[in-house]
């Protein structure tokens, strides 16, 4: 079944510019997909719109059975509890510790204080972090705040993870320890997974699905795609 | 269960932010505490205004005299006439006899002269005292009282008294035009100094949004917020308008260079007025809060 569909859409920022022309996609549940691409290719307007930052200018989105393009501002929260978000920049509170930044998440959707610990430390278990619960991110590393981000993002047990380049700060050692956890993660809960990244080594290694965006225009979709330079 | 979990955490965050931006709270407050100063006395000012006028205009009074020859059948018509003025709200009816009694009491003067004179010859007129509920139409109300059978003259104080209720007319619009004016200002200026405690977190917002918090659940400690800063920021004016009014009015006996402008009793007013600056502040911190936060929820 698809999670993810995508029609006809296209993308055009009010500079005028078109990020993204005429796309169609389907994306099945459980699946791990690269995007990859050239800077300005689109991978990360795509990203964007799955998860309503942007809007899509034509064409329609439609995550988990919402229609994305269609949600109103003040409704978008009903699609972010589905989905979970990892950034290049981990984003974290950095005056809370690591616990309080996985808890945050479900804090602010209300959820009641036993089933926030008990998930919360079965997510950091997951990315191997229950050990530095009261650490702060200042004196973690990057891989392991990215680590903490990515527990963030699966605490609330999402349908559907989007990374957008989460391995762009990190060196190729960290970065393949961020693959493992998201290959686990994809796995063990199997959450559908979305990553755009322009890192070859990792494409290749993983053996994934691919999908490969030039200037807005999608270029293939591979299974078990490589990284093709020419493509880009 | 759920809705007060989520408000107990917004109160918890309320009071951890201000404490956590301690400097910028300080700035939110301090602006709301001197602009809350100015509104007080802004407010003060008005309801002393309005006060001293009502009372001023309480005691008008028209005077209607009856032709010397009305009867008491003339007077009952005449009483039954007033009845039927809408403007007229009371009336009392003094009889010459009763007139001639009072201005002997006031004078030996007029004791001595008006004892010359027998009931029936007396040159005194019958009165009429009528108390208006619109003293801005005092004017016509007076033109129609002169109009009624048997009603000879009619005073108010024409002229002195027509100015003196324009001018009041006028100084009660300034004046709600003026408080009015300032609480928009105390707005303004409170939206600006919140803005920048919540720009600092613009990160911490963004997450939210990120992770699945619904706005109203984003909004909330922060008005919340902005309500503890809008009650630390009236509690100086608080004092200030209990202690400052109270030491104003003593030290001018409750007048102010006349008898005929008199101030208000400080109790209850005082209370009243701290209640007003209190509710203006928090309400001014609510507002001001939720819509300096708007600007980041629209992600």
């Amino acid at each position: 079944m698809d999670l993810i569909r995508i029609k006809n859409v296209e993308k055009k920022y009010k500079n005028g510019v078109t990020a993204i022309y005429d796309l169609n996609l389907a994306i099945e549940k459980g699946a791990f997909v690269f995007v990859i691409g050239g800077s300005g290719s689109g991978k990360s307007t795509l990203i964007k719109m799955l998860y309503r930052e942007e809007k899509p200018t034509k064409g329609q989105i439609i995550v988990g059975g919402l229609d994305v393009a269609k949600l109103r501002n003040r409704k978008v929260y009903r699609l972010r509890r589905k989905l979970g978000i990892v950034f290049q920049n981990f984003r974290l509170l950095e005056k809370q510790t690591v616990y309080e930044n996985v808890a945050f998440a479900l804090e602010v959707i209300g959820a009641p204080k036993d089933e926030i610990r008990e998930k919360v430390l079965k997510a950091l278990e997951d990315v191997g972090l229950k050990n530095k619960l009261h650490n702060y991110p200042d004196q973690l590393s990057g891989g392991e705040q990215q680590r903490v981000a990515i527990a963030r993002a699966i605490v609330n047990d999402p349908k559907l993870l989007l990374c957008d380049e989460p391995t762009g700060n990190l060196d190729p050692e960290r970065s393949m320890e961020i693959m493992k956890v998201l290959d686990d993660i994809n796995k063990s809960r199997g959450t559908t997974i979305i990553m755009a990244t322009h890192d070859k080594d990792i494409v290749d290694k993983m053996k994934k699905q691919v999908i490969t965006l030039k200037d807005g225009h999608l270029v293939n979709f591979k299974q078990k795609g490589t990284y093709n330079n020419e493509a880009i | 269960m759920k809705p007060f979990r989520m408000l107990a955490r917004s109160i918890r965050d309320a009071f951890k932010s201000v404490k956590r931006n301690f400097s910028l709270s300080l700035a939110s407050v301090s602006c709301i505490t001197i602009t809350l100063i100015i509104v007080a006395i802004a407010i003060i000012a008005s309801f002393n205004v309005q006060n001293f006028t009502k009372e001023i205009e309480k005691d008008l009074t028209v005077v209607a005299f009856l032709n010397n020859d009305a009867t008491e059948e003339d007077v009952l018509n005449v009483e039954n006439a007033l009845k039927n003025i809408k403007n007229v709200d009371t009336y009392t009816f003094q009889s010459k006899i009763e007139v001639k009694e009072q201005m002997q009491q006031e004078s030996e003067i007029f004791n001595a002269v008006l004892d010359t004179w027998e009931d029936n010859e007396s040159p005194l007129k019958d009165t009429f005292q009528i108390k208006v509920k619109e003293v801005e139409e005092i004017g016509t109300t007076a033109e129609q009282i002169k109009n009624i059978d048997k009603v000879s003259v009619v005073r108010y104080g024409e002229g002195m008294v027509d100015k003196m209720i324009s001018a009041f007319t006028s100084i009660k619009k300034v004046t709600i035009v003026v408080v009015v004016a300032l609480i928009i200002v105390t707005v303004f200026l409170i939206i600006n100094t919140i803005k920048l405690t919540i720009d600092n977190r613009k990160r911490e917002i963004g997450i939210m949004r990120v992770v699945g918090a619904s706005n109203i659940t984003i909004k909330t400690p922060f008005v919340i917020e902005g309500m503890i800063l809008g009650l630390l920021g009236s509690i100086i004016p608080v004092i200030f308008t209990t202690y400052g009014y109270l030491a104003f009015y003593q030290h001018f006996d409750g007048y102010l260079y006349s008898e005929l402008i008199q101030l208000i009793e400080p109790e209850p007013f005082i209370y009243n007025a701290s209640i007003i600056v209190v509710a203006i502040g928090i309400l001014v911190g609510m507002v001001g809060s939720a819509s300096a936060v708007r600007k980041y929820l629209k992600i």
